[in-house]
């Protein structure tokens, strides 16, 4: 045990060596403690059953600013309207972002210096508490590395998305980058992320959202660039508030490593947590899910969703646990994590998790995985449709009960689900087999 | 309380016989009035091994059996891997550190210094016991020998003249095997596995740890220096046991940790149903039970294990109770074998059991059907394992737990598809159930598909006593504590409907008695 231990300390010393900003010391210092005593993961470790985490402990160095500027393609939203926020390795390009000029909405760069504002209290407040019960030493790495990151604090409902994109130029490098955001009671906001630069891509979000307020994620992880993705939400929920996360994940033809954890506490009566994710991997992907919800307060709901499409040799992982606090009486807890095995040799790994110490519960968890269903392909087939084009029906129909998580009214949610429809189509006709 | 035949045969007769509620009723106002039933001690003079664990003691206990070189090598190389495995800690139980060397690890009745040739010779005090633990009368008849048997049969209740062989185990020994002349006629072997040592060695050297390796895990690697007695049965090709099968362990010594072996080998073609009960005196102290059973399939080969585990579970506040530490694996080898657990688990202080199969044979099945119930402060982390490596194999798990009191539940599983397990199938349902505000009731399965051509569902809820099916039997006159025994019931029917006949009436009740105390 001790030998393990030791080696855990050995292999975090070695990632946190390189330069790092002088923004933030303070809770710099403390996050490097905080990494130090945990360790990197290890595959022993229980929460790294199914994926290993050595490559995420080869060091790398932390990337420098670009000297040429990446090209900024086009946005992946379809026609979202949204405001863009551009990050060049891991720094905020304000000369390539939109002008933040809303009401209720202030936007700060951590770059700038975070003392005595409210970010230097929550930066790392979540991330911290959310190293119990379940290490996650990689977001304590993040805390001690991220060369940028934004705070965000929301007082009133914010009517345009506003959208990360994180860019890179020289790929053989680690980007390390944080944002805390701060809902003020009855705010709302919609956050939209895209891109993953870099070698090695490490991104963490602490949300704090106040009572009856809203925070909305949707991801796009389908861009190549890093080969190796780990990112970290911690969300904690007040009374009566609301997290949506929705997240598609999957490039065609890139064995990437990708590991997205999420840890969300809903501590506030009558709260309500949903995540969900659409997962397509090929070649030699490995695509890790991992979520954990702590239900703490009264009436709260929780919903997790996530449909996984594996090709040729990937893999897809959930781990997804509810937990129900002693008191926390009538939680809805809802899980289902479900795959279509197209591949031969894909595999999927599930952990579904219940921890209940309350009575009055209704919490399930299903999961289910397979082929395609043959009555659906031999119907399909059978009006003379194609092997290709009924497979592309089926997987596509199957995804789309992520892609329905996505669940706000009006139009701006409808060109969000139709641009989700058109990257799975396009995952389809270019995955490798 | 006595379960005497008389009593649990006149309880089976109101399956069939409908004014038979009376004596039903009679019966379970009285079990309802004693908490743990089997917590008498018998009064027998024990002969113990020196205390602790050391090579001498495995010696020992290996020298007592009279048992040949290989074995005693097996037993010895298992006693060098043990001293260095680190204790399992994943389960979600929680207890003091095991002193291996404050206990017993051979106890015998005094009157086994010359193991009895016959029944007859079996101390009495000894046959009491079974009696008092409601051993069938009619087996206890002839395990002391008494002519005259048959007549009792309005008692037996089995009209279809049914038989169970017993194999009686108390303490390290086993005191008798019923019906060993009539299984043999039909080549069926059901002895302790001491005797199968004596008898069958080449059966015993073949298959013996071939499923449960001696570095398995470390109580299973205890139980291989350590184990005692056990039972062993072999279905020899194309026979179908012409009766039951039963082993009934018994742990009576104080400070003395049973650790028994069971192997069943069914042959081609044959079937087999087993059933295993164990109960224990009520003492401050905790007790290790840690048993490995071992069951083997070969082609189209059928070996139904059934349990019904109630060994003491400690007092209401924690105190004292069996550590229930066992492992438990069938290999299901030929194909189109199938091999079915069920199991209803209402005992002991701690139980840390998963009974899986590995089903290497083309075609092959697995069953698991689990009632685990924790009440007061007791812990339960069971479940089973599903490997399926072979073609077109198939595995369904069915567990029901319930928590109550300050009890944790936790349901643990896991279901692997092999890449070459093309084509296989598993279905997994596991329900919770909570009474009681300060209880957990956990569910912890592994899911790893490696195929594309096989199917995997897994379902699993958790939530509470139906207020509304509470409330329907409230209004029918029945008490809240029937009325959750009621509904508990029905929760449980599905797994208790997999279990022999006179089990599932027993196993129903015991539910109802395990759950005393946790309403109101």
């Amino acid at each position: 045990m001790n030998i393990m231990n030791d080696q855990k300390m050995i292999l975090a010393q070695a990632l946190l060596d390189g330069d790092t900003p002088s923004w933030g010391q303070p809770q710099r210092q403390a996050a490097r403690e905080r990494f130090l005593k945990l360790g990197a993961p290890m595959r022993r470790d229980e929460y790294w059953r199914y994926t290993d985490p050595s490559k995420f402990n080869q060091p790398l160095a932390p990337i420098e600013a670009a000297v040429v500027d990446p090209e900024v393609g086009d946005s992946g939203f379809g026609e979202t309207e949204a405001l863009t926020l551009v990050f060049v390795n891991g720094r905020l390009r304000s000369d390539l972002s939109d002008a933040i000029d809303i009401p209720g909405l202030e936007v700060t760069r951590l770059a700038d210096g975070i003392e005595g504002s409210w970010a230097a209290e929550k930066l790392g407040a979540l991330e911290v508490a959310g190293q119990e019960p379940v290490a996650r030493p990689y977001a304590a790495l993040n805390a001690a590395l991220a060369v940028d990151g934004l705070a965000i604090r929301v007082t009133g409902d914010v009517p345009k998305p506003i959208h990360f994109r994180y860019l890179a130029e020289g790929a053989d490098r680690a980007v390390y980058v944080r944002h805390v955001i701060d809902l003020a009671p009855e705010a709302a906001l919609t956050v939209l992320e895209s891109g993953a630069g870099g070698e090695r891509f490490n991104a963490v979000i602490e949300v704090d959202i106040g009572d009856k307020a809203t925070f909305r994620r949707k991801r796009l992880q389908n861009e190549a660039g890093a080969d190796q993705v780990i990112t970290h939400l911690f969300a904690r929920l007040g009374e009566e508030s609301a997290l949506r996360s929705f997240t598609l994940t999957g490039v065609a033809g890139a064995s990437k490593l990708v590991r997205n954890e999420a840890m969300i506490w809903l501590e506030g009566d009558e709260g309500s947590a949903h995540i969900a994710g659409g997962v397509m991997g090929d070649a030699k992907a490995h695509l890790d899910n991992t979520v954990f919800i702590v239900h703490d307060a009264l009436n709260c709901e929780s919903r997790q969703v996530f449909k996984n499409v594996l090709a040729d040799e990937a893999r897809g992982v959930f781990q997804g646990k509810i937990l129900v606090k002693e008191g926390a009486q009538k939680t809805d807890g809802y899980q289902i994590s479900q795959s279509v095995l197209l591949g031969e040799r894909a595999e999927f790994d599930v952990k579904p998790e219940l921890e209940i110490y309350a009575d009055d519960v209704a919490c399930s968890h299903g999961s289910t995985s397979g082929a395609l269903d043959e009555t659906a392909m031999f119907y399909l087939r059978s009006r003379g449709v194609s092997q290709d084009v009924a497979e592309r029906l089926l997987v596509e129909a199957f995804i789309e009960e992520a892609i329905q998580e996505i669940d706000e009214e009006g139009p701006q949610a409808e060109a969000l689900r139709e641009a989700m429809r058109g990257h799975v189509a396009a995952w389809m006709s270019d995955r490798t087999t | 309380m006595n379960m005497e035949k008389g009593t649990r045969m006149a309880a089976l007769d109101q399956v069939t016989v409908k004014d038979g509620v009376e004596e039903e009723t009679v019966e379970k106002v009285r079990s309802l009035g004693e908490k743990y039933k089997y917590g008498f001690e018998t009064d027998i003079e024990t002969e113990y091994a020196p205390k602790g664990l050391n090579e001498d003691i495995v010696r020992l206990i290996s020298e007592k059996k009279n048992e040949p070189e290989w074995l005693l090598e097996w037993r010895l190389e298992a006693f060098e891997r043990w001293k260095a495995m680190p204790e399992p800690e994943w389960a979600m139980v929680s207890f003091p550190p095991i002193d291996y060397q404050e206990q017993y690890y051979y106890a015998q009745p005094k009157s086994f210094k010359e193991k009895p040739k016959s029944l007859d010779e079996v101390d009495p005090e000894l046959l009491r016991t079974y009696e008092k633990l409601g051993i069938p009368l009619r087996e206890q008849m002839i395990l002391a020998g008494v002519e005259g048997a048959k007549n009792m049969a309005p008692a037996e209740g089995r009209a279809d003249g049914r038989k169970v062989a017993v194999d009686a185990v108390f303490d390290s020994v086993s005191v008798g095997t019923t019906f060993q002349a009539e299984l043999k006629k039909s080549g069926v072997i059901f002895c302790s596995i001491s005797e199968a040592v004596q008898e069958h060695p080449e059966l015993v050297k073949q298959y013996l740890g071939s499923v449960i390796s001696n570095r398995d895990n470390k109580y299973a690697t205890l139980n291989a220096a350590v184990f005692s007695d056990g039972s062993f049965v072999y279905i020899p090709k194309g026979v179908r046991c012409p009766m039951e099968l039963s082993t009934y362990f018994r742990i009576n010594a104080e400070n003395t940790g049973q650790f028994e072996r069971t192997l069943i080998i069914a042959e081609e073609g044959s079937y087999v149903s087993y059933l295993e009960g164990c109960t224990a005196p009520m003492r401050d102290e905790n007790q290790l039970h840690a048993a490995c059973v071992e069951l083997i399939a070969l082609d189209d080969a059928e070996i139904k294990y059934s349990t019904v585990q109630n060994w003491y579970p400690g007092d209401e506040n924690g105190k004292g109770g069996i550590y229930n530490f066992v492992t438990k694996r069938a290999e299901c080898r030929g194909k189109n074998s199938k091999v079915s657990w069920t199991q209803v688990e209402t005992g002991s202080a701690i139980t840390w059991k998963y009974p899986s199969c590995v089903l290497k044979g083309e075609n092959s099945q697995g069953e698991f059907y689990s009632i685990a119930i924790a009440n007061n402060a007791q812990q339960a982390d069971t479940g089973t394992k599903m490997i399926h490596l072979g073609k077109n194999t198939k595995s369904r798990i069915v567990s029901k737990g319930i928590s109550a009191g300050r009890a944790q539940n936790t349901y643990r599983g896991q279901v692997s598809m092999h890449p070459k397990a093309t084509n296989s199938r598993n279905f997994t349902q596991c329900d919770s159930l909570l009474i009681g505000s300060n209880c957990g009731a956990h569910t912890v399965p592994y899911i790893e598909v490696k195929n594309n051509t096989s199917r995997v569902e897994h379902e699993a809820t958790t939530s509470k006593v139906d207020e509304d099916q509470l409330f329907y039997c409230r209004s029918r006159g029945l008490d809240e504590e029937q009325a959750v025994a009621l509904v508990v019931n029905g929760f449980c029917k599905e797994v208790l409907q997999e279990l022999p006949m006179e089990f599932a009436v027993e196993a129903q009740k015991l539910v109802a008695i395990s759950l005393e105390g946790s309403v109101g």
